[in-house]
């Protein structure tokens, strides 16, 4: 029995699903919930690829420090429900025939012009757990400095910015 | 170990290709601000799939270090965006986008 195959089947149906939730549900608490859980199969994915440092980012990352600043704002806001008003009538089919459009077209991409039915061999030795992490690190300290150098410039500006905008102005009353 | 088994690239391009159109479909047909926040970051983590699957693929490290920058830039957008919806709520106490009509607060 492939058992890989099995739990992959399995992780993407919990994606799918937990999306469709995201898409459908009223109440934003519950889509924020459902996002994390997307996120979680996403990083059990990662894993199953042979990219552990990524997975654990993942999870501290999205479904850490983003879903929490998500639900903090939505709770902060109270905003956690919309009143129903008015839609326009021909919003939801048009929207709905435009996925499926971007779908069609990602699926032709992929597999009518692409050709990638290729299977992924398992991971040779530079993708061993430890190992990959170590040359992970290795590559980008050496060869990614610069970038990673400026993503700190980026974090601080996205830091001043969220203070910027938040703040109030002079002569302002609360 | 070795009968684990495999899976083939194209069923991490296509559940990677379906989270994407979801995304996209979020942010065309919900109307509450910080749920077509969610579905933009649907997007980059669909987005994120296909790096670290071809990363495997070429057998090639960089695209998972191109996922750790995506992550830092999708946490800069979270930080800088809900920041922008809580002042937009403090001038229209309400984060419907259809009430973000008008371009002077």
């Amino acid at each position: 029995m492939n058992w890989m195959l099995i739990l992959f089947i399995v992780l993407a149906f919990a994606a799918v699903l937990t999306a469709i939730g995201l898409l459908v549900s009223r109440n934003a608490i519950y889509a924020a919930l459902f996002l994390a859980l997307n996120f979680g199969t996403v990083a059990v994915l990662y894993l199953m690829l042979g990219a552990p440092f990524i997975a654990l980012a993942q999870v501290t990352v999205y479904a850490g420090a983003i879903m929490v600043l998500f639900l903090f704002v939505i709770m902060l806001l109270g905003a956690d429900k919309l009143p129903r008003g008015e839609v326009l009538p021909w919003q939801r089919p048009l929207a709905i025939g435009l996925a499926v459009i971007l779908l069609g077209e990602a699926g032709f991409l992929l597999f009518h012009r692409l050709r990638l039915t290729v299977a992924l061999e398992n991971p040779g030795a530079e993708f061993n757990t430890l190992q990959a992490v170590q040359e992970l690190g290795m590559t980008l300290f050496s060869q990614y400095l610069l970038p990673f150098e400026v993503t700190s410039v980026l974090l601080l500006v996205a830091m001043i910015g969220a203070i910027v905008l938040t703040k109030k102005e002079k002569g302002e009353q609360a | 170990m070795e009968n684990l088994g495999t899976i083939p690239l194209s069923g991490y391009l296509a559940l990677s290709a379906i989270l994407f159109a979801m995304g996209a479909l979020g942010v065309l047909i919900r109307r509450n601000a910080l749920i077509i926040f969610m579905s933009v970051e649907l997007m980059l983590n669909s987005a994120n799939l296909v790096f670290v699957a071809f990363s495997r693929y070429y057998k090639l490290l960089s695209g998972q270090i191109f996922v750790f920058f995506v992550m830092t830039v999708a946490a800069a957008e979270v930080a800088v965006g809900l920041a922008l919806i809580v002042a937009i709520f403090k001038s229209k106490h309400s984060i419907d986008v259809d009430q973000m009509s008008s371009l002077k607060g």
